[in-house]
């Protein structure tokens, strides 16, 4: 599938973003929250979120539409993922406005509320892909965890990073240390499924011709939408360097320095940066290897013996 | 509406039937296409530099060509794809907006171009490929099973068929009620043993294709004993004797 930036740079932004307001949320319901770092950390996580969607509208054909995709979440898990991010920013909102007058009697409702929409958002984005059967490598149980503990890994991280600037932060690095493990594990999980798992559909099947069915001549001498959307390949060994360069900035760098800020308080603030940074840069990666190596069964119809 | 039609038993699902058998790949079917629904209530069908080195643009239609077999059983078949209008269809239900939708009195699958957004999810959901991205109007197009002619009543009664079928010069093409068991495309896929393309995945698609019948092994074999006897001009009689003896 083609690695559209747009999508990669929603999926990941309001991933991090929704996962920092879920953790600022918990935090808040736990009465761990102070004024200054909850404040800051539902800024960002609404900036995130914010700057996320604007992505997205650049995929698509027509944006000054996009209100319209709201309106289906009987059966659409895009338009669910629009409804769920709409109502987040309730709860969040006022939450924001709890903390700013100061007030504590509501923080544990909305920090509950919040965090529990903010999953569901994520859960919805990731739903989105794990529904479509046509793609193998996402019609996939591992999809929905992975998408869960990426964005609460990159929140973790940035909750760490902020809460660092103010010059405490060692809940949220404890938080970001059992998080990075967690993100990790799931993603060599899904990477070792789709690995090991066979291809399951054949040009045979796709056609119904009996034997071994290989393509004579494809429809059109050029490209096509079908072959610029679902048609995107990587190489191999590509693939197998991304993923080495998406572990280490993804989880490995990050793991180290945020065990380093906890650790001394001489380089807390600029090491909680840092494996911010580095862990959001290896979710890009691993993003972007999420659509380039999915496979469509449109391929079957150009070439493709299997998918 | 996204959701899908409530079933009923007996519901019309018109269709097509297509057949691998006869099918030479000339592509009338696919030009004819392209030339009423570019002019018709789903166009236009953008180009993007048609003229130029690099050719691109909306078909509904597309028709490919394989090999299949080894050997004496090796043939090249023709295969033109279009959208299945599937009982089940996912590009239906995943879209956000309500533009895509299938029709609950004939089954036709369709997109309304005034609410799609052009986030194409549903060229995502779709196994075949039936799904384009209009790149200049920003909206998916799809084949609509010419619901502006097969309903036309401006039209001669004998044109009230997509574009495809009406063009096609070996008749390879059929397009009737597939919902129907006694219709004339239902009895020709129960006589020809028509199939549907993945059913694996849970799609239900509406139209079939009849498989490319199996060379009479036997009768080619004697057949060619025969050539070496016979002159050339009784060549004729013996593709005569085969055409009216299938």
């Amino acid at each position: 599938m083609q690695p559209a930036l747009s999508i990669i740079l929603f999926t990941v932004a309001s991933g991090a973003g929704y996962g920092l307001m879920a953790l600022a949320g918990l935090f808040a319901a736990a009465g761990l929250l102070p004024q200054g770092l909850g404040l800051a950390a539902l800024s960002l996580a609404l900036g995130a979120v914010g700057a996320g969607f604007a992505a997205s509208t650049r995929h698509l054909g027509r944006p000054e539409r996009a209100w319209r995709a709201l309106s289906q979440w009987r059966s659409s898990w895009m338009s669910r993922e629009g409804v769920a991010a709409l109502a987040s920013l309730v709860p969040a909102g006022l939450l924001w406005l709890e903390l700013l007058l100061g007030r504590r009697a509501a923080q544990a409702p909305l920090g509950l509320a919040t965090a529990a929409l903010a999953a569901a958002t994520v859960s919805c984005t990731a739903m989105i892909y794990r529904s479509l059967k046509p793609v193998r490598q996402w019609d996939n149980a591992l999809v929905l965890p992975n998408y869960l503990a990426l964005a609460l890994m990159t929140g973790a991280l940035w909750l760490a990073a902020l809460a660092s600037l103010a010059g405490g932060g060692a809940r949220a690095a404890a938080v970001a240390l059992l998080a990075v493990p967690l993100a990790a594990g799931a993603k060599l999980a899904y990477w070792s499924a789709i690995d090991r798992a066979a291809p399951l559909l054949t040009a045979a099947q796709a056609t119904g011709l009996a034997g071994p069915v290989r393509l004579f001549e494809a429809p059109h001498s050029e490209e096509n939408f079908l072959l610029k959307e679902m048609g995107f390949r990587v190489a191999r060994k590509h693939a197998a360097r991304l993923r080495r360069i998406a572990l280490l900035l993804g989880f490995a760098l990050p793991f180290l320095l945020t065990a380093a800020s906890l650790l001394s308080s001489l380089v807390a603030a600029p090491a909680a940066i840092l494996a911010a940074l580095s862990g959001t840069a290896g979710v890009l990666v691993e993003r972007w290897l999420f659509f380039a190596e999915a496979t469509h069964t449109v391929t079957l119809y150009y070439g493709s013996a299997a998918v | 509406m996204t959701s899908l039609p409530p079933k009923r038993p007996g519901q019309k699902q018109l269709g097509l039937v297509i057949d691998l058998d006869i099918c030479v790949g000339c592509h009338a079917c696919a030009v004819n296409c392209k030339e009423w629904n570019n002019g018709g209530g789903a166009g236009p069908l953008s180009d993007l530099d048609p003229y130029g080195a690099r050719p691109d643009g909306v078909w509904f239609n597309r028709i490919h060509a394989f090999e299949t077999g080894e050997g004496e059983d090796g043939r090249t078949v023709y295969f033109p794809k279009s959208c299945l209008h599937c009982e089940d269809a996912a590009c239906v239900t995943v879209c956000p907006t309500g533009a895509s939708f299938k029709r609950a009195e004939d089954g036709i699958v369709l997109v309304d171009e005034a609410l799609c957004i052009g986030c194409k999810l549903c060229s995502w959901a779709c196994p075949y490929g039936a799904r384009e991205l209009d790149e200049k109007e920003g909206v998916m197009r799809k084949c609509t099973l010419c619901v502006d002619r097969i309903y036309n009543e401006t039209l001669d009664p004998a044109d009230r068929v997509p574009a495809c079928v009406s063009t096609c010069p070996v008749s390879a093409r059929h397009f009737g009620d597939l919902g129907d068991p006694q219709s004339d495309v239902a009895k020709l896929v129960a006589e020809r043993g028509g199939v549907a393309l993945l059913p694996e995945l849970g799609y239900r698609p509406v139209n079939r294709y009849l498989p490319p019948r199996r060379r009479p092994v036997a009768a080619a074999a004697s057949a060619a004993a025969e050539t070496a006897a016979e002159s050339a001009g009784s060549k004729l009689l013996r593709w005569v004797d085969q055409l009216l003896s299938r």
